[in-house]
């Protein structure tokens, strides 16, 4: 089998990132758009390392651990909101919930 | 070997996420992303980022996923489970990343072999991955490392916030 270089690492990342992409633009509920929020970071950390491999260069590294400290940040303050939303609305599909709709 | 790995590790990783987005039970969701995320630790294994591989573990499968699926429990998705999963503009957002994938295909085809002259002009590190990472994070990447706290004690406060009935 050929070796793998940098360019499979990026096309692995591309294809984790539309399928994100893919879960946030049309799923329902809001427990599944959160988990594919955590695809897309988990396909920009894919990409940092490889190109910190491949520049032989460690601040990709440091970048990947900023990246999953959002992802701490995010997926907490996202699921605090989701279970106020919960209790006030009854619902987790997010097209129900319309109120600055008009 | 390396190749085997990377093509094993690639399908967990992308098996897992087209699961993730398509699964009708939240909590297989859940599943399916945990074994999507063990699929982005091995990569980063084979990519000699050891101490990222713990990382990814510890701080995603055993928190994060952890705290999804205490989520998953305390809102009930019973009647959720039964209605249309996807958006009425499903096929609009399909085109759309269609379009995107389309893109970045043809600039990663057209660039591959630009990755070339950009070889590794360092020697192999002498000290193991974890001691450079703190190094580099406690000298030169110190202010960002302090804004991280900051913003991690910001998480905490406001998702007490949110998630309390009455403070």
């Amino acid at each position: 089998m050929a070796p793998v270089t940098t360019v499979h690492y990026l096309v692995l990342s591309a294809a984790l990132l539309l399928i994100g992409t893919v879960g946030v633009l049309t799923r329902r509920n809001i427990v599944i758009i959160l988990m594919s929020i955590e695809l897309i970071l988990n396909a920009v950390n894919i990409n940092l390392i490889a190109f910190s491999q491949h520049l032989k260069n460690m601040d990709g590294q440091i970048f990947a651990i900023f990246v999953i400290t959002d992802a701490v940040a995010e997926a907490a303050v996202g699921l605090g909101i989701l279970i106020a939303l919960f209790r006030n609305k009854e619902t987790v599909l997010a097209d129900e919930i319309d109120l600055l709709k008009w | 070997m390396d190749t085997a790995f990377f093509y094993f590790f690639a399908v967990l990783v992308l098996g897992g996420a087209i699961l993730t987005i398509t699964r009708r039970s939240a909590i297989h969701s859940a599943i399916c992303l945990i074994v999507s995320l063990i699929g982005v630790a091995g990569l980063y294994l084979l990519q000699k980022a050891e101490f990222l591989f713990a990382v990814q573990i510890i701080l995603y499968i055993g928190g994060i996923m952890v705290l999804f699926l205490f989520v998953i429990m305390l809102v009930n998705l019973d009647e959720q489970a039964k209605e249309r999963q996807f958006n009425g503009q499903w096929w609009i957002a399909l085109i759309c990343v269609a379009a995107v994938g389309f893109q970045v295909a043809y600039f990663l085809r057209k660039g591959a072999g630009a990755f070339q002259f950009a070889n590794p002009s360092g020697a192999e590190p002498t000290a193991g991955n974890v001691e450079q990472i703190a190094d580099r994070l406690f000298s030169e990447y110190l202010l960002p490392f302090e804004i991280a706290s900051l913003l991690l004690l910001v998480a905490v406060v406001g998702s007490v916030v949110m998630a309390k009935k009455r403070i």
